[in-house]
């Protein structure tokens, strides 16, 4: 495992790290490019966008792309481009808040199922229930149940993600527990605590940046499918996914309202795989043979 | 060896027995009344009370459990609160389009998707491995709702070569089926061509570097030989392992490719018994779609046997 990657905070050789991943080849730095552009975008969407998501205008109903609305109107007369910039703000929250609150929960039940041997078992068997269930049909059911909240389309994003963290967690674990380094803390009476804390996490962190990145990809994925099938965040709110499913009945008149979010999403989720893959390759080229992918 | 099937078996139980409580707790842990869950928010009292009964939501939870379990096992998987029909009825009559889209997805990636890795590793650095692991990356991350509708906005729209949505059964005529099938197969298939085009890949970059596939070249083999019968070969396991892996995305896929293309199959039902909070609907797709993962992951478990004699020495 690289040492490279201890928690040593903001160091230049951190920042010099970064610079080398975003410059290690013109598409990765296309793809940060993009990245920072749509998060600069998202925080900053009632400055970039001319109207108001919400605001309806009967009489410019299913515009095509113009001066005014520049990438035209959906079926209430609203602007086009600034829902898809605050759709934005909600799959980022999304993407982020699902990568990191799966990683923190399988970072947790991973270390114990690696370290107490007993639990594993009972814990592995839970962990294959879960992977089991396929993540959409998992998601929809548990947003269908507790009713279509951010909060709640969160949490259905969020779970069937964990299993393949504490996968990863745990083997990383397991392997780690026999080094000479754990046996001799051990011996020289470590707590459990700080074995967990000072041995083995450490060496989660590098492949969980990685893991992270592809769940937060995927967790924009699912946020926009389940908006989509009508299964997400309310109707109301602009998000790519609902922006879409509306754009289903007008499909035949303007198409660029399924187009457009679409392939904003499409860019948003190439982007942080290429990404991904780049840290991948920068913090350890072996990984990508050991299981850690998509 | 057959103890190696055995307990493959053994251990496939616990996971689907686990999938089986989840499911059931799902809605009795549901913040809410599972009976007004169930009822709709237009229930009156009476009601709520007589479904209470009728589910034994007043037995104790352990009861409940197995009474549900054992009304499953005999086939019995409740009935649609919406049409009142029973819920294995439903999801039979739903079958073929989603039998057929998860088929001619899966054969179709795998004609694909493997000659594409062999390639890929082949040739591997070349513009032809660049442009695999290209599409390859593509096909991760551009949602198979946006491929769909922009094939149905180039194909069926503009070029008018196919109908834009809806599925007729393969006893109409292949033609029919075959024309309306093909776009959502194609949009789907994207997905798993990426997935398996990279682990064949990454596994046969992996044997190419093994002495026996030295050997083989310098005994004087053909490409062509070593690539197929050396290396390949020993990538079997691998393979197999994301196909089974794989089969989870095919079923989550095909529930928004058919609410893309209106494929009367079990995602659309899925969907809208979604929409519909028709219960015992969601509750039985959820398990027979994880049985049936979980059937398929065994299945490739006991393939291992045939494709890699040492799992038979164990």
């Amino acid at each position: 495992m690289s040492t490279q990657v201890a928690p040593t905070g903001g160091s230049p050789s951190r920042i010099a790290q970064l610079r080398e991943i975003v410059f290690s080849s013109p598409v990765v730095a296309f793809a940060s490019l993009m990245l920072l552009l749509i998060v600069l975008a998202a925080i900053f969407a009632p400055w970039v966008t001319p109207y108001d998501p919400t605001r309806l205008s009967p009489g410019t109903r299913l515009r095509p792309p113009s001066d005014a609305h520049w990438l035209g109107t959906d079926a209430f007369g609203r602007d086009l481009f600034s829902r898809v910039v605050y759709g934005a703000r909600i799959s980022l929250v999304v993407g982020v808040g699902a990568a990191v609150a799966a990683v923190l929960l399988g970072l947790a039940v991973g270390l114990i199922a690696g370290f107490f041997r007993t639990l594993d078992a009972i814990l592995m068997r839970i962990v294959d229930g879960l992977m089991a269930i396929p993540n959409i049909l998992l998601a929809i059911a548990i947003v269908a149940l507790s009713g279509a909240s951010l909060w709640t389309v969160l949490v259905a994003i969020t779970i069937p993600e964990v299993p393949r963290v504490v996968r990863l967690v745990r083997s990383v674990v397991l392997s780690a527990r026999e080094e000479p380094y754990v046996e001799a803390a051990m011996a020289a009476g470590s707590s459990t605590w700080r074995i967990l804390t000072r041995h083995l996490l450490p060496n989660t962190i590098a492949p969980l940046i990685v893991q992270g990145t592809y769940i937060c990809a995927s967790a924009i994925l699912i946020e926009a499918i389940l908006s989509f099938l009508g299964a997400g965040i309310s109707p109301e709110t602009p998000t790519w996914g609902n922006i879409m499913a509306e754009g289903r009945i007008y499909f035949q008149i303007n198409p660029g309202i399924i187009f457009w979010p679409g392939l904003v999403l499409s860019v948003t989720i190439l982007s942080i795989n290429l990404v991904g893959d780049a840290v991948r390759d920068a913090l350890d080229p072996r990984m990508a043979k050991r299981g850690i992918d998509r | 060896m057959l103890g190696y099937i055995v307990q493959r078996i053994l251990a496939a139980i616990p996971v689907m027995g686990f999938v089986a409580l989840f499911v059931f707790l799902l809605l009795r842990l549901s913040p809410g009344d599972p009976a007004a869950i169930i009822a709709g928010d237009a229930a009156t009292p009476a009601q709520l009370a007589a479904i209470r009964e009728r589910l034994g939501l007043t037995d104790p939870i352990h009861i409940q459990f197995f009474n549900w379990i054992s009304d499953l096992m005999r086939g019995d998987f409740g009935v649609s609160i919406i049409s009142g029909q029973p819920v294995i009825t439903m999801i039979t009559g739903r079958l073929e389009p989603t039998i057929s889209l998860a088929l001619t997805t899966i054969t179709l990636s795998i004609v694909i998707a493997v000659p594409l890795g062999v390639i890929a590793a082949w040739k591997q650095g070349t513009i032809i491995d660049r442009l695999v692991m290209a599409i390859s990356v593509i096909g991760f991350s551009v949602p198979i709702f946006v491929i769909g509708y922009v094939m149905i906005q180039i194909f069926s729209m503009q070029l008018g070569w196919f109908p834009v949505q809806g599925f007729r059964s393969i006893t109409e005529g292949v033609g029919p089926f075959a024309e309306r099938i093909f776009l959502p197969t194609i949009s789907l298939t994207l997905l798993y061509i990426a997935l398996i085009a990279r682990i064949t890949r990454t596994s046969m970059l992996e044997i190419l570097n093994e002495d026996y596939v030295r050997t083989a070249y310098a005994k004087g083999l053909t490409e062509t030989r070593v690539l197929m019968r050396h290396a390949l070969r020993n990538c079997a396991v691998p393979i197999v392992t994301v196909i089974g892996i794989g089969f989870a995305l095919i079923i989550s896929g095909v529930v928004v490719t058919e609410s893309v293309f209106n494929l009367p199959g079990i995602g659309r039902l899925t969907v809208d018994a979604v929409l519909a909070r028709d219960y015992p609907v969601i509750q039985a797709v959820i398990l027979l779609a994880s049985l049936v993962y979980v059937v398929v992951n065994l299945l490739i478990d006991i393939a291992y046997v045939f494709l890699d004699p040492r799992i038979r020495y164990q």
